[in-house]
């Protein structure tokens, strides 16, 4: 069975190491900091100026002057720290940052993102996006595998406006695990239940199957 | 000690006048500098470039502006939230230029700074690099972003003293440290103003230096764009 948003937040999360900073976009990924291994500390970044956030506040304890990047409410945890916006894309750009969640309309085989726009339809700004991918050595895409079409995201080329070239190593879908390497998207995993062949249908771009693959433990 | 304090909102935003440039603090609506954006909504001058990460929100922040079609040009990050904004700039009564948010913390520190442009991966290979010179540095690509400055940069603060020193609090601080360095004459307004020397020199995040005018704000909204919460258990 294909996973829901949930399921791909708790397959990311098995990628977070001790000792990560981490930056977790708008979407899925923000559902990540919610399945943090057992015996695992981690910091997440939020690139409007705040690292060690913690969970969304109780009712009736937010803060106007406290949110993450997609503008919710939040609170910090132990250790936090706030900055301001260019000593945050310096930790980005500086690569002090471990990880980053984010995600995407498409990807190609080459490890292009396209999210920030759609010519003629929506026209909101890539904010952090291009400055997060162009540094990043350790990116992670969360998506479905196809679009609400039902056509593939994962595509041999993007169709859309690029955020970043040649940067995405790791997607993780509703139906697999892949990494970009330099001939395709290589398949690691599958999501329990879910067929190579119901990967390859919704693969556009060149898929690479070698050997066993495994189903995601989750 | 040099006195920066105003003693109205009049004071605050003279000078101000049509096609100026102005950048205006905060990230969404939060830390945004609410008294000059109503002054400057209620002045009337049009024809404004007007740098800031955001657009506001249809009847609120720079929205207020917008709605007025003050504005003639927005350079921003993320204009996500605001309806009236995406209407004009597809029409093609506003002029939008999106660049990344990095680039734009960066672009607003350097004009302050004293430096005239550098070097960043963001937007290589992307719409955001067409026309701009691209050099490698150590085996990467890498982008040429020029500084930006301003007539006014418009900030707020949490506290700050009538030396115009700034303590922001939490996420509030964003965009407002480094506006506060590039704008010709930046106007901070601030919850609480305190006589010079009762702020300790330590905890200060934005050096007098950089504010030329001074004013405590009123009747702050501080509204929340995505008031999101958890239940206890």
């Amino acid at each position: 069975m294909a996973l829901d948003k949930i399921g791909i937040a708790k397959r990311i999360a098995q990628e977070l190491k001790d000792g990560y900073y981490v930056n977790l976009g708008i979407g899925i990924p923000t559902l990540v900091a919610n399945y943090i291994p057992e015996g695992i500390n981690v910091e997440f970044q939020s690139e409007n100026g705040v690292l060690g956030m913690g969970p969304f506040p109780f009712e009736g304890e937010e803060d106007a002057d406290l949110i993450n990047a997609g503008k919710q409410t939040i609170t910090t945890l132990e250790g936090a720290v706030f900055f301001d916006s260019a000593t945050s894309f310096s930790m980005i750009r500086g690569k002090h940052v471990q990880l980053t969640v984010l995600g995407a309309m498409e990807v190609s085989e080459q490890g292009d993102i396209a999210n920030w726009k759609i010519p003629g339809k929506m026209v909101k700004g890539m904010g952090g996006a291009m400055d997060l991918v162009a540094s990043a050595d350790n990116i992670i895409v969360a998506m479905m595998h196809t679009n609400k079409r039902g056509e593939s995201k994962l595509l041999k080329k993007c169709s859309l406006p690029l955020t970043g070239v040649a940067c995405v190593k790791k997607i993780v879908t509703n139906l697999a695990v892949l990494e970009v390497v330099a001939k395709g998207f290589k398949l690691l995993e599958r999501a329990p239940g879910v067929t190579l062949e119901d990967i390859q249908n919704a693969t556009e771009g060149k898929l690479i199957i070698e050997g066993d693959i495994p189903e995601m433990v989750l | 000690m040099i006195n920066k304090e105003v003693n109205s909102i009049e004071d605050a935003i003279k000078g101000v006048d049509n096609k100026m440039t102005f950048m205006l603090g905060g990230f969404g609506l939060c830390g945004i500098p609410e008294n000059a954006i109503k002054a400057l909504s209620e002045s009337g001058i049009n024809g404004l470039t007007c740098i800031s990460n955001n657009a506001g929100v249809d009847d609120f922040g720079l929205g207020l502006l917008l709605h007025k079609k003050q504005i003639k040009k927005m350079i921003s990050s993320y204009v996500g939230e605001n309806a009236e904004f995406e209407r004009q700039m597809l029409s093609g009564e506003l002029e939008v230029d999106l660049i990344p948010q990095g680039s734009l913390a960066e672009r607003c520190r350097a004009g302050g700074a004293g430096i005239p442009a550098f070097f960043t991966p963001a937007g290589y290979g992307t719409e955001v690099a067409e026309g701009k010179e691209v050099r490698e540095f150590n085996g990467q690509p890498h982008i040429l972003e020029s500084a930006l400055e301003a007539d006014f940069a418009f900030v707020k603060a949490w506290k700050g003293d009538t030396a115009g020193n700034l303590i922001y609090k939490g996420t509030a601080r964003n965009f407002n440290p480094m506006m506060a360095m590039a704008g010709k004459i930046t106007v901070a307004e601030v919850e609480h103003l305190f006589p010079a020397g009762e702020l300790d020199p330590a905890s200060i995040h934005t050096p007098g230096i950089f504010v030329q005018r001074i004013f405590q704000g009123k009747d702050y909204e501080k509204r929340i764009e995505q008031r999101t919460v958890r239940t206890k258990e």
